[in-house]
């Protein structure tokens, strides 16, 4: 009985220290790849970080308006912040590498969902910096040729732009990180459709008279009697 | 002859069999068809008057007119004006005419001048545009004698203009350009003007010619590009310069094709402007310019109206443009009545350098910069219809001259402000 009971005892350790010697490898690896991860994930931040300052990525940031909204949710700048996703996106990315070594079952289908979710992320990303980008020049674009072709309410027509560009924008970013796809487009459609149907009754209906003299000044006698009155000839 | 390239086949075998020529005469034209047969008879009445011996040629590069506009160029026969004015000519004066494309660009209607000035040796060249042209035989040789007949390589045109004409040129263009680069240009946009053939050459080589530069103000880039390489300039009086209509809305284009092209010249000739300091006569015949006072309806309420209006619109626009103290001064001015209203010179000085330094350094698109001053130059342009309201030709010359002060005191600001805040 005793001897039954050692025997056993000594099996049990002897299976403990056999996992344990098979595990120990690993999680060296696991610890070494981590740690280089940490490293070239260092590096890589450090280097995108000089990157995105010679090309003065803020700056371009700030004409997207990605930088006002930045510092509204109290972030850091749009360098550092880029700087830091990679970082932790590179590093995330060595770790799983790292526990995918350990080969704990299911494990690695998780890992492998992890990186195939990665290019969809970078993707949305640069859809939404593009998005913003192109939704400021826009919305500035209206507002100067609204204010030189002394049009009513220039800002309330570049705003406009400006969230119409952020809603397509949005339900793109939504749909490619593949977040609630059919609800996001059905309610894109219906913002959409509504902001659309708002602007042509406001123009219509409550703007009748204003959209009279637009049309006048565009189309008809307005626009003839307008150039005589403003006979500045600048060159 | 490495430009010969964008020219159509048929184009080059019409220049191929006039062979050389002493004097070419460049007509770039877009539906044109009203004037363009007074104005080729003035040039051909001109060439036989004062280049009777000399080879001549008239080349039309034409925009796509529908009506017929280089037909009448090319059956225009110099028998006509040989008639008229009982001339002999010694020899022909072929005029040839190539489309260049189906809609009119300046940068390439000059381009196709200036290869086919290239092509034919020409040693003079004179381009006369019919959309201002009111050209005399007489002032077709002031223009073209200088550069054929002394070492002139660039003689640009001063005129008698009405003195609220122009406002931009008076007010940005000439004072800016003059304070830069040291010379007193009446009219460094000149839409009729002579050049040797080797500034041509010159020219049509350090050109870029890319799509942005065909639709830009080609014409002050030529006058800029002579400057810059050190070109003999002169100047030469053509006489009254009638008053053209304008939409408010050909404001924005103006300013892009001038205001535009002299901000972009600013990059590649720092070297050349930043140490210079005051501004020279340069040899002009006839007179340096000249206003006409007669009453003129302008629309200056609104004027002033757009500019406010600009001001409150555009504030986060003018943020990434001007300073603090800038903006601050044009919103206060903007709450003036306008009685009060006045935009000083030194306040238009300051905001056209700030303008020209946020262009350099492109703190946003920089067509909306350009866009974005227009509003302001509105505010300028009325202070400048009210400071002469009143005044005679000496005033308006002494005001002009005034603003021309300014930009030279205040050039070492934009020197300052250059490379300096961001």
């Amino acid at each position: 009985m005793r001897e039954m009971i050692i025997n056993e005892l000594t099996q049990a350790m002897q299976e403990l220290t056999r996992g344990f010697a098979h595990i120990l490898p690993r999680i060296i690896v696991l610890v070494i790849i981590a740690f280089a991860g940490w490293v070239v994930a260092y590096l890589l931040k450090v280097l995108l970080r000089s990157f995105l300052r010679l090309i003065k990525f803020d700056k371009l940031s700030e004409s997207a308006g990605a930088s006002q909204l930045l510092s509204k949710a109290a972030l850091p700048s749009a360098t550092e912040l880029l700087s830091r996703f990679v970082f932790w996106v590179a590093w995330l990315g060595f770790i799983l590498l790292g526990i995918s070594v350990l080969g704990i079952f299911g494990f690695q289908e998780q890992i492998a969902k992890f990186f195939l979710f990665l290019p969809r992320i970078f993707a949305a990303l640069l859809i939404m910096f593009f998005g913003l980008l192109a939704a400021g020049f826009f919305s500035r674009a209206a507002l100067l040729a609204a204010v030189n072709a002394n049009l009513p309410s220039p800002r309330l027509l570049s705003v406009s732009i400006r969230t119409i560009i952020i809603i397509f924008v949005l339900s793109m970013v939504f749909e490619e990180v593949g977040v609630a796809e059919e609800t996001v487009l059905v309610a894109f459609g219906i913002a959409f459709g509504a902001l659309m149907l708002g602007l042509a009754i406001a123009f219509g209906m409550g703007g009748k008279d204003l959209a009279q003299r637009f049309l006048e000044k565009r189309f008809g006698q307005g626009r003839r009697d307008e150039g005589k009155e403003d006979e500045l000839s600048p060159l | 002859m490495a430009e010969e390239s964008f020219l159509t086949d048929d184009f080059l075998g019409q220049l191929i069999s006039v062979g050389e020529v002493d004097i070419l005469i460049g007509l770039p034209t877009h539906n044109d068809a009203k004037t363009i047969g007074s104005i080729v008879e003035t040039i051909q009445t001109g060439i036989l008057t004062f280049f009777p011996r000399e080879r001549a040629a008239i080349i039309n590069a034409d925009g796509g007119s529908r009506d017929g506009t280089p037909e009448l160029v090319v059956n225009a026969a110099i028998g006509d004006a040989r008639r008229s004015s009982k001339l002999y000519a010694l020899r022909t004066l072929p005029s040839i005419s190539t489309q260049y494309a189906s809609s009119p660009a300046n940068g390439t209607a000059l381009r196709t001048i200036l290869a086919a000035a290239e092509l034919l040796r020409a040693k003079a060249c004179a381009v006369i545009s019919p959309k201002s042209s009111q050209i005399t035989t007489e002032g077709l040789a002031a223009l073209l004698r200088p550069v054929y007949a002394e070492t002139f390589d660039l003689v640009l045109p001063t005129y008698r203009r009405h003195r609220f004409d122009g406002i931009l040129l008076t007010n940005l263009l000439y004072p800016m350009t003059r304070a830069l680069y040291g010379l007193k240009i009446r009219e460094p946009y000149a839409l009729e003007f002579a050049f040797s053939g080797r500034l041509g050459s010159q020219f049509l080589v350090q050109n870029p010619w890319h799509e942005e530069a065909a639709r830009a103000g080609s014409e002050i880039q030529f006058t800029l590009a002579a400057i810059a390489g050190g070109n003999r300039i002169g100047q030469s009086f053509q006489g009254t310069k009638e008053h053209v209509e304008r939409h408010s809305a050909d404001l924005v284009p103006a300013m892009r094709q001038t205001v535009g092209a002299l901000f972009s010249s600013l990059e590649p000739n720092f070297g050349l402007w930043h140490g210079k300091a005051g501004s020279q006569l340069i040899p002009t015949t006839g007179a340096e310019q000249e206003f006409t006072l007669e009453p003129l309806r302008i629309n200056r309420k609104r004027l002033r109206e757009m500019f406010t209006t600009g001001v409150a619109e555009l504030e986060s626009v003018f943020q990434s443009i001007l300073s603090a103290s800038t903006l601050a001064e044009l919103q206060r001015i903007a709450g003036l009545d306008e009685v009060r209203f006045r935009y000083p010179a030194e306040l238009w000085v300051k905001t056209v350098y700030e303008f020209a330094a946020a262009y350099h350094k492109s703190v946003i698109s920089r067509d909306h910069i350009i866009q974005a001053l227009a509003p302001l130059f509105r505010g300028r342009a009325f202070t400048f219809l009210m400071e002469n309201r009143n005044g005679s030709a000496d005033d308006v010359e002494n005001n002009v001259e005034g603003l021309c002060l300014e930009f030279e005191r205040m050039k070492p600001y934009l020197i300052e402000i250059w490379n300096g805040r961001e």
